[in-house]
């Protein structure tokens, strides 16, 4: 598969990767490398300027870069938690008792819960994130996708933002796609690394990864 | 005040109206798109020449125009064939020159024009606030039933697409809902303010509200009040009523500010 923005250069090329179900996926690289617009390839948001893209999970959610929500207005955690939900709940009127059980759920698996009523703008950067993640989880995906979920995050929540990533991971046994220039703690817990750079540079386990790549911000080797 | 027939049919659309705009208005603020509702007026201008030349109901013209008008700056958006500006501009001029050109082919540039461009909600007729009505409350039942899918595009429009909520649709929606609150609203405030009305509530209730329902109910509380204050002040002193509803909006902004200061 291969890409690119309207006429101008090919971003991505000769990209193949197949992805099972259940997998925990980094995927790595230099800024303007190519990996957010894999992710929005696969997603959908994009489409190929050659090659093909198969999705068998059909329930999506996604974690755009520098996600923000509730800038001119103040959203709660539960009010955007609940519009992640939305795709899974009925479409007129409002939500019935089972989502806003699945709400209460996603907030808490997030660790949230105490503070679920307060607006999103009053939360730190790592919690707002956690927000966003229980956003998504409330659709019950089948597929995660998250781009640069940490930017800006201190180091300490990075660590927490990983263990519950992984803690997911494990006991939702949802498929996981996280992009990132850097991964910081994120390293431990996936099974797999692809590296992007205009194409695959590598792609195995993190184990195998060559030294000169092991920080894949300055992978200019 | 009360016992004047026109009194009580401009109370009626006051109130329509006051609840409508804003609520409409609360979407098209989340999205940025706060000027939309300017340069949808200015089409709707055009679509009130429309009416004057061919010799149809204004109202009507000017809804069908509207709606037009706002669902090609919502296509020219979601194609990104233009920024989000560069599409308002182009609707924009071209609704007011538009607007100039029919007007004047009518013969129609006269005080009448008037009453469009800054309101004549006392000339209100029972027919006029039975479509007002009947408009508008459906209008806000759709809202209301579709409440959570808007706010969900609103919060995470990308997020929502990804989802497989029906996103260029319930833009569309929303873009149409506010032509016809433009239409609806032109002899209350007229086409020139009736953004204001669209979007000044909002900004107060968002300074003081503590989540995105209690922004929209307070800002249908603001809208509704700033048209009967509006409304009344201008009876007892004999000023525009359309202007005097958009200054005790942007009163609410002022007074709203420090409050939402003291909150924090």
């Amino acid at each position: 598969m291969s890409f690119a923005y309207g006429h101008g250069p090919l971003v991505l090329r000769d990209v193949e990767l197949e992805v099972e179900r259940g997998e925990f996926v980094a995927i790595a690289g230099p800024n303007g490398g190519g990996k957010t617009t894999l992710l929005r390839l696969v997603l959908g948001l994009e489409e190929p300027a050659s090659g093909q893209i198969e999705l068998a999970a059909e329930r999506l959610a996604y974690l755009p870069q520098r996600a923000q929500a509730g800038v001119d207005a103040p959203v709660t955690v539960r009010e955007l938690v609940a519009a992640g939900r939305a795709p899974r709940a009925r479409f007129l009127g409002p939500l019935r008792q089972a989502d806003r059980e699945a709400v209460r759920e996603a907030i808490e698996r997030v660790g949230l819960e105490t503070q679920a009523d307060r607006r999103l703008s009053t939360l730190s950067g790592g919690q707002q994130q956690r927000a966003f993640i229980a956003k998504a989880l409330a659709a019950d995906p089948e597929l995660l996708v998250l781009d640069e979920p940490t930017t800006g995050v201190d180091v300490e929540a990075q660590e927490s933002l990983a263990a519950l990533l992984e803690q997911l991971h494990r006991e939702l046994d949802v498929t996981i796609l996280y992009v990132s220039h850097e991964f910081g703690a994120v390293e431990r817990f996936v099974e797999r690394i692809v590296l992007v750079r205009g194409e695959v540079v590598f792609d195995g386990a993190p184990a195998d990864l060559p030294g000169v790549w092991h920080d894949p911000s300055h992978a200019h080797a | 005040m009360l016992d004047l027939e026109f009194m009580r049919l401009a109370f009626g659309a006051g109130i329509v109206v006051g609840l409508l705009a804003p609520a409409v208005g609360f979407f098209l603020v989340q999205r940025r798109l706060s000027l939309i509702g300017d340069g949808i007026g200015h089409v709707a201008f055009a679509g009130v020449a429309l009416g004057y030349l061919l010799n149809l109901p204004l109202v009507l013209t000017a809804l069908a125009v509207s709606i037009a008008g706002a669902l090609s700056i919502e296509t020219l958006r979601a194609r990104r064939t233009a920024a989000g500006d560069q599409a308002l501009a182009l609707v924009f001029y071209t609704g007011i020159a538009g607007g100039v050109v029919l007007v004047s082919a009518a013969g129609a540039l006269n005080v009448n024009l008037f009453q469009f461009l800054f309101g004549s909600i006392l000339t209100v007729t029972r027919s006029d606030l039975a479509v007002i009505a009947g408009l508008g409350a459906a209008a806000l039942l759709l809202i209301a039933l579709l409440y959570r899918l808007l706010v969900a595009v609103v919060v995470d429009e990308e997020g929502a697409r990804v989802a497989g909520l029906p996103v260029s649709l319930l833009n569309a929606l929303t873009a149409a809902l506010a032509a016809v609150t433009i239409a609806l609203s032109m002899r209350v405030v007229g086409i020139l303010l009736i953004a204001a009305l669209m979007v000044l509530p909002v900004i107060a209730a968002a300074r003081i509200a503590w989540s995105m329902r209690s922004t929209m109910v307070l800002a249908m509380g603001i809208g509704l009040a700033s048209v009967l204050t509006g409304i009344t002040v201008a009876y007892y002193a004999d000023l525009p009523p359309g202007g005097t509803t958009v200054l005790v909006a942007a009163a609410a902004v002022l007074v709203a500010e420090p409050i939402g200061a003291l909150r924090r």
